[in-house]
């Protein structure tokens, strides 16, 4: 028999290793995340999972679950916060959803509708970032980075090749990839990758294959990411396997 | 290129046989590359990906983590001035100006005949004699508009740095309070034979471990907490240490001055770098270490070659290296490894990151550094003066030294006093000593304010100088800035908010996005462009960063708005245009422009007036 922890008021089951959002999401809870991923390691960056145990606050992707915690998630104070986060990740970049092929696909935006993000909240930055095409069959499109590091996480844990890095500090932080020139076109991806696949914004894109789905058939025109993150779920990283999120792209 | 590849050619492999062609020391190796090429091309980058079998991108993402290492030409002469708010308040902005305008180049940009930049950085510590900047790494103190002109005339006439008076280079102690610490007159290895002749009563283990058991015992008694700001009790850190499994202990001097308005870890390492070392070998022996390194911030390079002449004498007395003063089996060492600007490195998960030559980005914990740290071993990471205390703590035994200071406060302090006083400098004073006190040693007159422990600490008015430095009541790192009533807190706290932002490492979107959200709240603000909505907006970020940033660098981000604001309010409304809203854009002066592109001048161009 596994332990427990209290969740919103529910009893949440976990096995030892697990994280608070692990054991969440395999028991049917959702918690909102973006950089977190059932198939990588916990990374901690972008904040959206943040809950509270115990009355602090932590982000529920790198917590330790333990016996007996109290975990607060779905209240007005952390989806105001959860809010104000995704506002943050929209002024930090260049988004253009109504000509973004990811649109409907796009984990950012679904948590912005699921988290009733109405407003920009903030002045934009519009940051300089030029997209790399040099590539015949992939297109880069920076603007929309969001700075997960799952394509970084992907390509060097599963597709062994570290096509791509995190550079700069700070506000100027943005994604590399592996070659002198710069240019993805000089790298060894591929478009069978697991890099290909799990970008959750649409910076990394399959050429000639934009908007191939209509409006009302996307990913998350069908029902909103609380629902369907709960579907990718259950799987443990070791075992593998990839999940629906990752194959339902394009 | 040729002559960057030829460069590089020659520098790469002495460097790399001396790191042990080992990824780990990668910010050293980058470090030392650039010395000797100027800068890090990208055919080096390339080249040393292959020498190391590491990815290239892996080095270009470290490489443009830190401020000191350049992935771009910058010039033969890197100029950067210090941009703390008290270089600011002797006049530096000015002095940058015009070295600007004697040089012909622009702030931040490479002069066209590649001969220099001139650029801002991070206080360098050396608030206590500035203004002051780096050239090419070397700290330049007491900036004048005379010696400005004669640093511009050098670089004109391209007069190798080695070749400059002696006294530009020239860094003061300005010691003017002395204690516990500062008057020690200890001669190397008398603590250390103090504490090899401790025993513990009724103990049955090994000779060494019972010795390592009662330093620990003895630190825990003497109350000694840690002297980088946080105060954790530096006892129970070693036991923790010296309890966790790991095949290898190790111990970390965070010698990382970041903080703005500190300097007095330059100060101990220039005056008393013995008492620091043997600091260190006590904890190598309490906690079981070999292997010990000193972080030192790239601002205090020039501390490198005396600070290894001092390691080298304590090798050459069997103060360090093997079986030291012939305890058998008491093996311990310390390497130098060098930061290259970046604030964050002083959070000590972010610093044993750095010393894994990674980017500088503070861990998730748990786990924490005493039981996974440096390469996942148990590492004790400690504060210069945290090190010099434990020393004496030791020497004088744990009871007369826990009689020093206050309850929960035990020993002294030094505190690096700058700003708006006759006397900056270094002063220790036993911990309780009141913000009043020190203000009158200092011979500061009408202060407004005091800046303590740094842009991340608190910020206390006139009402609150009988407060008293100590865990109790102010904890603090050492800072010490004053402000008298010329002082504008305004300035004060947006020069500590574009700190921030330009230090946060950027992992975390809260800290990342929210510091420069601030800044440019605060620059709208200075703009004349302000409204009453900016500053409550201020403290929904402050809401935002506190619960949910990664490290302490975002959680504090929005401390100096807040106590500016609590005590200095007018400073921020005097400059709101109107306490109700105003856009931050002149939408006339928009439709201004379209009304001359398009020749429109009907009634439809023009904004809709309140009579219409």
């Amino acid at each position: 028999m596994s332990d427990t922890f209290q969740l919103d008021g529910a009893t949440v089951p976990f096995e030892l290793g697990q994280t608070v959002i692990q054991a969440a999401l395999a028991a049917g809870s959702y918690i909102p995340h973006l950089c977190y991923h059932p198939e990588f390691k916990p990374h901690g960056s972008c904040k959206l999972c943040t809950v509270k145990v115990n009355g602090r606050t932590v982000a529920s992707c790198t917590m330790p679950a333990e016996a007996g915690l109290q975990v607060e998630s779905d209240i007005e104070e952390l989806n105001a916060l959860r809010r104000t986060l995704v506002q943050m990740l929209f002024a930090e970049g260049n988004h253009f959803c109504p000509s973004c092929e990811k649109s409907g696909n796009c984990v950012l935006q679904a948590l912005g509708y699921d988290l009733e993000v109405h407003t920009a909240g903030f002045r934009h930055l519009y940051p300089d970032r030029p997209v790399d095409a040099s590539h015949p069959d992939i297109l880069l499109d920076f603007n929309r980075c969001i700075l997960c590091e799952l394509c970084v996480r992907a390509s060097s844990e599963m597709d062994g090749k570290n096509v791509f890095a995190l550079s700069g500090r700070g506000i100027t932080k943005h994604l590399i990839v592996n070659a002198e020139s710069g240019k993805l076109v000089d790298t060894d991806i591929a478009l069978t990758d697991k890099a290909m696949q799990v970008c959750p914004v649409g910076v990394i894109l399959k050429k000639r294959v934009g908007f191939s789905q209509p409006i009302g058939e996307r990913r998350y025109d069908k029902s909103p990411i609380s629902a369907q993150a709960l579907q990718d779920a259950p799987r443990n990283p070791e075992t593998g396997g990839s999940c629906d999120a990752c194959e339902s792209v394009p | 290129m040729t002559k960057q590849t030829h460069r590089h050619a020659d520098c790469l492999d002495p460097i790399l046989g001396r790191y042990g062609h080992d990824a780990s020391n990668l910010l050293q190796i980058l470090r030392e590359l650039q010395e000797c090429v100027g800068y890090l091309p990208a055919v080096s980058i390339t080249c040393l990906a292959e020498k190391l079998a590491i990815p290239r991108a892996r080095i270009e993402s470290v490489a443009s983590f830190y401020s000191f290492l350049h992935l771009q030409a910058h010039g033969e002469y890197r100029v950067l001035f210090s941009d703390n708010i008290t270089d600011r308040m002797l006049g530096s902005v000015e002095l940058m100006q015009s070295m600007c305008r004697q040089l012909w180049v622009e702030p931040g940009k490479v002069s066209e005949d590649g001969l220099v930049s001139i650029n801002t950085t991070s206080c360098t510590g050396m608030c206590d004699q500035g203004p002051a900047l780096l050239v090419n790494g070397r700290a330049i103190t007491r900036l004048t508009h005379q010696r400005v002109q004669e640093i511009a005339q050098l670089i004109r006439n391209r007069t190798p740095l080695a070749d400059w008076p002696a006294d530009f280079f020239r860094v003061e102690d300005n010691i003017r309070r002395s204690g516990l610490v500062l008057d020690n007159r200890l001669v190397p290895g008398e603590v250390l034979r103090a504490a090899l002749s401790m025993s513990v009563r009724g103990s049955t283990g090994s000779p060494r471990t019972e010795i390592g058991t009662a330093v620990v015992e003895a630190i825990k008694q003497s109350g000694l907490r840690g002297r980088g700001g946080a105060g954790f009790p530096t006892g129970l850190k070693w036991e923790a240490c010296r309890n966790a499994q790991g095949a290898n202990h190790y111990v970390v001097c965070n010698a990382d001055e970041g903080e703005p308005g500190t300097f007095k870890d330059r100060v101990l390492l220039t005056r008393q770098a013995d008492l620091v070392f043997e600091g260190m070998t006590l904890c190598a022996l309490a906690i079981g270490a070999k292997q010990g390194f000193v972080y030192l911030r790239g601002e205090y390079r020039y501390l490198l070659e005396p600070l290894q002449a001092v390691l080298q004498q304590r090798r050459d007395s069997n103060l360090l290296g093997r079986n030291i003063l012939g305890q058998s089996g008491f093996d311990f060492d310390i390497a130098i490894h060098l930061g290259a600007g970046a604030y964050i490195c002083g959070e000590e998960s972010a610093l044993i990151e750095s010393l894994e030559g990674k980017r500088g980005v503070p861990r998730n914990r748990p786990p924490f550094p005493v039981t996974h740290g440096y390469m996942q071993q148990p590492t004790a990471v400690d504060n210069v003066e945290t090190f010099c205390q434990a020393a004496l703590a030791i020497h004088m035994g744990a009871e007369n030294y826990k009689a020093i200071g206050t309850a929960k406060s035990s020993g002294s302090k030094l505190i690096s006093v700058s700003g708006d006083c006759p006397r900056p400098g270094i002063y220790e004073y036993p911990f309780g000593v009141s913000v009043r006190e020190i203000l009158q040693d200092c011979g500061a007159v009408n202060t407004r304010a005091v800046q303590i422990s740094g842009p991340s600490g608190v910020c206390v008015a006139e009402h609150e100088f009988d407060r008293r430095l100590g865990f109790e009541d102010l904890p603090t790192a050492g800072a010490f800035m004053v402000f008298d009533d010329s002082r504008d807190m305004f300035e004060v706290a947006r020069n500590y908010v574009h700190f921030f932002a330009h230090e946060s490492c950027g992992f975390c979107t809260p800290c990342r996005v929210g510091t420069s959200m601030l800044k440019q709240t605060m620059d709208k603000i200075a703009a004349g462009l302000g409204t009453q909505y900016d500053l409550s907006e201020v403290e929904n970020l402050d809401h935002v960063l506190q619960t949910t940033s990664h490290c302490g660098l975002g959680r504090t981000a929005c401390n100096p708005v807040l106590h500016t604001l609590k005590y200095f309010r007018p400073a921020y409304e005097s400059r709101l245009k109107s306490l109700e809203f105003k856009p931050a854009f002149d939408l006339d002066g928009a439709l201004a422009r379209a009304r001359q592109m398009t020749g429109r001048d009907d009634a439809g161009a023009h904004l809709k007036t309140e009579a219409t």
